[in-house]
């Protein structure tokens, strides 16, 4: 798989291991009921598994797999999609850190670099989603 | 495809077929007038369909797709890949029956809350043995 592809799909790993591990917590304590203040990781837990892991993962092997174009770049602006993975790697990180201190406004700024990441991702991603034959 | 890839995906559809049915069930709320205790039911639906079905399917076509790791060992660890399959499920099934019953009846000390406990480790290793096997298929080209 491309360099790219393998930085998205490493990161999606890391965070499946930190998501399963935030969630591991909040199940056992859910049993145990020790620290009734660990509600609070939930968000950062659904972020890293649906964000981290599930997006992640997916922009990474549709980077691998969807057609190539003909010219210079066959995956498209590589250098974008770069942009886009730290976009994206930044806003989840964002989230996180909003999990554990709130301070405001964080969370909209979280979204919206994560927004524009994604949203760079689809551009370039856009004119690989063709026929295998066409050009 | 691979067997173990074979197990994960059609697993991922049963897990699909029982998030909708209990997505059904939550939605049959309103119409017959009976309450369930959403505290214990929406986290069972969310995982069935996030741990169940995509993770699931995402983990077989993983397994069967990604960059082979050795001549050798294609596929790396065939045990870990059969222990994640195992960890992950019985984790995941104990979880769906002691969630419910915890958040209803359970108390810290109750076998409900050392059945989570459990749930909650045996989820956390099949994860980690994903990880670990699939870690060194990630390859540049």
């Amino acid at each position: 798989m491309p360099r790219l592809s393998a930085w998205f799909v490493r990161t999606s790993l890391i965070y499946l291991a930190i998501g399963f591990t935030l969630g591991a917590f909040l199940l056992a304590n859910k049993g145990l009921r020790l620290y009734p203040q660990a509600w609070t990781l939930l968000p950062a837990h659904i972020e890293m598994l649906l964000m981290g892991w599930f997006v992640q993962l997916a922009i990474g092997v549709a980077f691998w797999i969807l057609p190539r174009l003909s010219g210079a770049q066959p995956r498209g602006n590589e250098r974008l999609t770069r942009f886009a993975f730290w976009l994206i790697n930044i806003g989840i990180g964002m989230v996180v850190i909003d999990a554990f201190v709130s301070a405001p406004g964080l969370l909209l700024a979280a979204r919206l670099v994560e927004l524009v990441g994604v949203l760079v991702f689809i551009l370039v991603a856009w004119k690989r989603v063709k026929s295998f034959s066409s050009k | 495809m691979p067997p173990l890839t074979r197990w994960f995906i059609r697993t991922s559809f049963v897990y699909f077929f029982l998030a909708l049915l209990l997505g059904v069930l939550l939605g049959a709320q309103a119409v017959w007038d009976f309450s369930l205790p959403a505290s214990a039911i929406d986290p069972s639906y969310f995982h069935l369909l996030a741990g169940g079905w995509i993770t699931m399917l995402i983990i077989g076509v993983v397994f069967w797709m990604f960059p082979k790791y050795a001549l050798d060992r294609p596929r790396r660890s065939l045990s870990l890949g059969w222990a994640s399959y195992i960890l992950l499920n019985v984790g995941l099934l104990l979880r769906i029956i002691s969630e419910p019953a915890n958040a209803v009846i359970g108390t810290p000390a109750s076998i409900w809350a050392i059945l989570l406990v459990l749930a909650a480790g045996l989820q956390w290793l099949g994860g980690m043995a994903f990880v670990i096997n699939s870690w060194g298929r990630v390859k540049e080209k």
